[in-house]
């Protein structure tokens, strides 16, 4: 029975943050941190977005695609390294903001960034077993970096929402294989009440992103047989624009291959959602019979690829829903740093 | 502070934005309420609030209540709705002295306030302008 995408859509916030403004409060050389990351600028939540309310509008979305009775999701799933409560489930306020409760299994994924394609493993498997007739799998984050840490130029928001079932003539993309490769490897990481993350520096790179990220695209690509010259698209987990681009490479991907889901640069790390909205890009303006290389990297870590066979029903779908990179696009609102401080939580008026 | 129970009661307006139509004139009741007060009938009907309308009239919020101090300044208004219902709601994502009366918004999901450091937070809807 094939499984795959009937929904997809995309949220990100307006506002931005550029390299410089950041290089400037800290004394960092821009310059050198838009080289070296292959990153221009981010987004950031505003006060009032967190990953419930990405989480909502990206659900909201792949539902306008979908056009199913919310009624009939049996599953929905939300990975993120930033869900608002320590205790109480994100999933709980989608899946009503949605119309999908209350005869639906819901649970919030964790596995650093790669939180967001676990979810939609687990919900592609259960409409794959039969034991529910639609399932959602979301990524989504608004995760911090510390003031002046590396992170800070890179840690953004947004997220992106996949609606998996197995009606034939419903389906966008088939998923045709999946493949995890996880180790124990202390890359990154965030203790219990500590508000920002800790990262191991350059360990995080060779053998944490690059190991995983490679080993997992290989396998997968291996299993289902194929070879980059077979794919149109591929997209990977993007913590700033030159992993991705590197790894990419170094498969044997051409540029023309994953450009379209490399959102970095302009979007910064979203953490769950950077692949699962990278994916949704290429959906975006995917053609029938393109085939999509999708590999996640979570810190910890893990990887998980997806190949996905688009079908005649994504030229359907396409227009019924705000697309990722006019999201990206669309009138950003550029933040100074001490307005960026307050937005983020890191500055408090004193009466409050 | 609204409370878990009051905020619990509120969410299906404030996350669906469910809303009572008179099933004799048609009148559209954002809550719902019991007693329709132009036909006085009973009956209602379930329905759901158009998401996309206009700025009817909007003020900024530059000296804000307890629990909104580092959200202001901001601003909040009145919108018509294309299905003809007016309601108010805060409007955000948006650059303060260029919002304007007539400009067409659309409804988006956001957190609406938080109860302290502790409590829970509030969900619920707020506009934002469209292009």
């Amino acid at each position: 029975m094939d499984v795959g995408i009937v929904g997809w859509g995309a949220y990100v916030p307006r506002h931005r943050i550029k390299v410089e403004e950041i290089a400037k409060v800290w004394g960092s050389d821009a310059e050198a941190y838009k080289k070296g990351l292959m990153l221009r600028e981010k987004s950031v939540p505003t006060p009032d977005q967190d990953t419930i309310t990405i989480s909502v509008e990206a659900a909201r979305n792949a539902l306008r695609r979908a056009k199913i009775d919310p009624q009939k999701i049996g599953a929905l799933y939300i990975g993120s390294e930033s869900h608002p409560y320590a205790v109480k489930p994100s999933g709980t306020v989608v899946a009503e903001a949605i119309g999908a409760f209350p005869s639906i299994h819901v649970a919030d994924f964790e596995f650093a960034c790669k939180a967001g394609s676990e979810g939609m493993f687990v919900a592609l498997s259960l409409v794959k077993a039969g034991q529910v007739e639609y399932a959602m799998g979301i990524g989504a984050d608004t995760s911090q970096g510390a003031p002046g840490d590396a992170l800070e130029f890179s840690a953004a928001a947004g997220g992106a929402a996949f609606l998996f079932g197995g009606k034939p003539e419903e389906i966008a993309a088939v998923c045709e294989h999946t493949y995890s490769f996880t180790t124990d490897t202390p890359d990154f990481w965030r203790r219990e009440y500590q508000f920002y993350p800790r990262h191991a520096g350059r360990f995080t790179g060779e053998p944490a992103y690059f190991k995983h990220v490679l080993s997992c695209a290989k396998r997968t690509m291996e299993i289902a047989n194929l070879t980059p010259k077979d794919f149109q698209w591929a997209v990977f987990h993007q913590p700033n624009g030159k992993f991705p681009a590197r790894a990419a490479t170094e498969l044997g991907f051409q540029k023309s291959q994953w450009e379209q889901g490399w959102l970095a640069p302009t979007l910064g790390n979203t953490y769950s959602g950077a692949s699962p909205m990278g994916l949704s890009a290429i959906l975006d303006v995917a053609k029938p019979g393109d085939r999509i290389l999708m590999v996640s990297y979570g810190s910890g870590a893990g990887s998980d690829g997806f190949v996905w066979r688009v079908t005649d029903q994504v030229t359907k779908l396409q227009p019924l829903a705000r697309h990722t990179r006019a999201q990206l696009e669309d009138r950003p609102i550029y933040l100074d740093y001490g307005t960026y401080a307050k937005f983020r939580g890191k500055i408090h008026k004193v009466t409050e | 502070m609204l409370g878990p129970a009051r905020y619990w009661r509120e969410v299906p307006q404030r996350y669906r934005y469910e809303a009572a139509k008179c099933a004799k004139c048609g009148k559209v009741f954002f809550p719902p309420r019991l007693v329709c007060n132009k036909c006085h009938s009973k009956e209602f009907t379930q329905t759901t609030l158009a998401q996309t309308g206009s700025i009817e009239t909007f003020t900024v919020i530059r000296v804000a209540p307890t629990g909104f101090g580092d959200e202001a300044p901001y601003a909040v208004g009145i919108i018509k709705l294309d299905d003809g219902v007016r309601i108010t709601a805060q409007i955000t994502d948006c650059e303060l002295d260029k919002l304007d009366i007539g400009q067409k918004v659309r409804l988006e999901f956001r957190r609406l306030g938080k109860e302290g450091e502790s409590g829970i937070l509030r969900y619920g809807y707020k506009f934002v302008p469209v292009a």
